[in-house]
């Protein structure tokens, strides 16, 4: 298939409508305010629902609702939306349903700015909401990648039965770039069985979060438990960048970062200084495993992000205290330069000397 | 031999945990006889609150979803915009809907979602131990209004139906008690009028059900009666405030 110049808000929501998300509730907020306008537009020509809700917390339901009747429903927010979002993120994993939250980052915390960051790294990975649970955190780090993503998430949502988050910077949701829809297939997925469809011939399905006896609770968390323990054993993704030969740094970043680390590189290359990336493509599960590997043929590791330092903390914990895992990072909506990291990584360099 | 009662097919056979006096029990039971009259059973989605009502799922024999508090309305909206041949009703107190909830049924009823509410109003949140609900009738004591609801410092009482019947597009509207035979027979009617209208995708349809908590009001059954008829009717009109044939899409805009 051809590519078409697309911006990345624009096509999150047709790759969305191709891998069958056919029901979409929104709340309006920049900067992901693209995706409901043209699917507001495209969903009625492909026989889908499209509803613009009174807020996220009620948005959050709405896709609560309709997931639990079958349907492979998702929204999508930026940061102080994605905050309202949880209470029904949380009943989702709670209930057992599959669902994919679109998080286009802007800076934080509280109203913040409309600008890209990268801040809502714990809230993505971490949980988020009330109670022990993950979501399957996709980071792309271009059009294409978000654009392949989402058939991605929608499966493994429905394959986990679990929410799935893909966190994409205002870079991403902003940027127009060629992109190209291709067919993904995936191996079969069960029947949703226990979807509130009329119980037709068939006991009544109960779509719950509520266990008052400590023991089914308890199973319940049991059972999330294993399911990410299978993710993490299944579903890491990560691009590794210049590790093929010698190198006496590592950087570790996602999404855009990503992009510019690898400017970076180049750049340290010209100044003699070997340096490689990993880019975690999954943010939850982590390369734990990669980070250790690729860090221990490094001198140190740089994490460069566009927060006050978030995910190098999952990088610290991968690495235990086998090499310096170091931080820079630039805050507030503003993005780093491949320069500045090209300093950061220099002063480093001569610190280590020290 | 001719069976003159028996328990409606969309109910369980189990023994449900409210209290003695309790009305959750009646109007559970008329619900699930519409529905079985109706035959609507094998296509219906029961929304559960939280509150007392929090198990429903447990005593209605048919698919439910349990919502958080007060989001009952986005969930059947989710439901309805998803499958719209479903049919779908939420079962909602006063304080899920009308404090926690206030955005979700406003804004349900506003767009004139196709799904039934039956919204439980007995002055109390009942499971947390009986505070103070937007509800909860002036002077009234409870937990957290220990010298009774003064409405110089929370306001009066929200009235649901009232509020609701001045949108334009919801279009059935009413309110129902439950305290005497006359009553229930009276309620049973509303509730298939709007399983009815939801049945033939005409409009939004919302019934108030006045309910006793003799339990957290600190009076015997009986006297929770005479109290919801002493207290409660005068200040909420037991009434339809609103019905409609056509869905409300089809009334022609004719603004000033």
């Amino acid at each position: 298939m051809e590519k078409v110049l697309m911006k990345g808000n624009e096509a999150i929501a047709e790759s969305a409508i191709r891998a069958g998300g056919l029901v979409y509730f929104c709340y309006p907020l920049t900067p992901q305010s693209e995706v409901a306008e043209y699917l507001s537009r495209r969903m009625p020509e492909v026989g889908g629902a499209y509803l613009q809700a009174e807020s996220e917390v009620a948005v959050s339901n709405m896709v609560y609702g309709a997931a639990g009747a079958g349907a492979r429903a998702w929204t999508t927010s930026s940061s102080p939306g994605i905050s309202l979002m949880e209470e029904g993120i949380s009943y989702i994993a709670g209930s057992e349903l599959p669902a994919v939250f679109v998080n286009i980052v802007r800076a934080g915390p509280g109203l913040g700015g409309i600008l890209p960051s990268q801040g809502d790294y714990f809230q993505a990975v971490k949980g988020g909401g009330h109670g022990d649970y993950r979501c399957l955190v996709l980071a792309p780090s271009s059009v294409q990648e978000a654009v392949d993503m989402m058939p991605l998430a929608f499966d493994r949502a429905d394959r986990y039965r679990n929410p799935v988050m893909v966190v994409g910077d205002g870079m991403i949701g902003q940027m127009m770039e060629p992109v190209e829809f291709k067919d993904w297939k995936f191996p079969p997925l069960p029947p949703k069985d226990w979807a509130t469809t009329g119980a037709k011939g068939r006991r009544p399905n109960i779509v719950n979060s509520l266990y008052l006896n400590p023991a089914i609770e308890e199973d319940l968390n049991v059972r999330l438990a294993a399911k990410y323990e299978k993710m993490r054993r299944e579903e890491v993704r990560f691009e590794e960048y210049n590790t093929d030969k010698p190198y006496r740094v590592l950087l570790v970043a996602y999404g855009t970062t990503a992009r510019i680390c690898k400017t970076a590189i180049a750049q340290l290359a010209e100044q003699g200084i070997t340096a490689a990336l990993l880019r975690p493509i999954t943010l939850f599960p982590f390369p734990d495993a990669k980070v250790l590997e690729l860090g221990r043929k490094a001198e140190f590791l740089l994490s460069v992000e566009m927060s006050m330092g978030q995910m190098v903390e999952d990088v610290r914990y991968a690495m235990g205290h086998e090499k310096p895992v170091h931080f820079f990072g630039r805050a507030g909506g503003i993005v780093p330069s491949p320069e500045e990291v090209v300093t950061a990584v220099k002063s480093r360099l001569e610190g280590s000397k020290s | 031999m001719k069976t003159l009662f028996k328990r409606p097919e969309s109910l369980t056979d189990v023994a449900t945990h409210y209290c003695p006096g309790c009305t959750h029990g009646i109007a559970h039971r008329l619900i699930a006889e519409v529905v079985d009259e109706l035959g609507l059973r094998e296509r219906t989605v029961g929304i559960a609150p939280v509150g007392c009502s929090v198990l429903a799922f447990n005593y209605f024999n048919m698919d439910f979803q349990q919502a958080a508090h007060g989001r009952a309305p986005a969930l059947a909206t989710g439901i309805k915009r998803a499958r719209p041949d479903l049919i779908c009703f939420t079962y909602q107190g006063d304080g899920d809907l009308a404090s926690i909830g206030m955005a979700e049924i406003i804004h349900a009823a506003n767009r004139g979602e196709k799904f039934t509410v039956v919204f439980i109003n007995n002055a109390v949140y009942g499971m947390t131990g009986g505070q103070m609900a937007p509800t909860t009738m002036p002077g009234q004591v409870t937990t957290t209004s220990p010298k009774g609801r003064d409405v110089s410092d929370v306001g009066y009482p929200v009235r649901m139906c009232e509020l609701l019947a001045s949108l334009r597009t919801p279009g059935f509207v009413e309110r129902v008690a439950v305290h005497t035979p006359h009553q229930v027979v009276k309620a049973r009617r509303v509730l298939k009028t709007a399983f009815e209208l939801q049945r033939d995708n005409k409009c939004f349809t919302f019934v108030e059900v006045l309910s006793t908590c003799p339990t957290n009001w600190g009076l015997t059954p009986f006297e929770a009666t005479k109290w919801l008829q002493e207290h409660m009717v005068p200040y909420y009109p037991v009434q339809n405030f609103k019905k409609s044939e056509e869905p409300a899409a089809a009334e022609p805009a004719k603004e000033a």
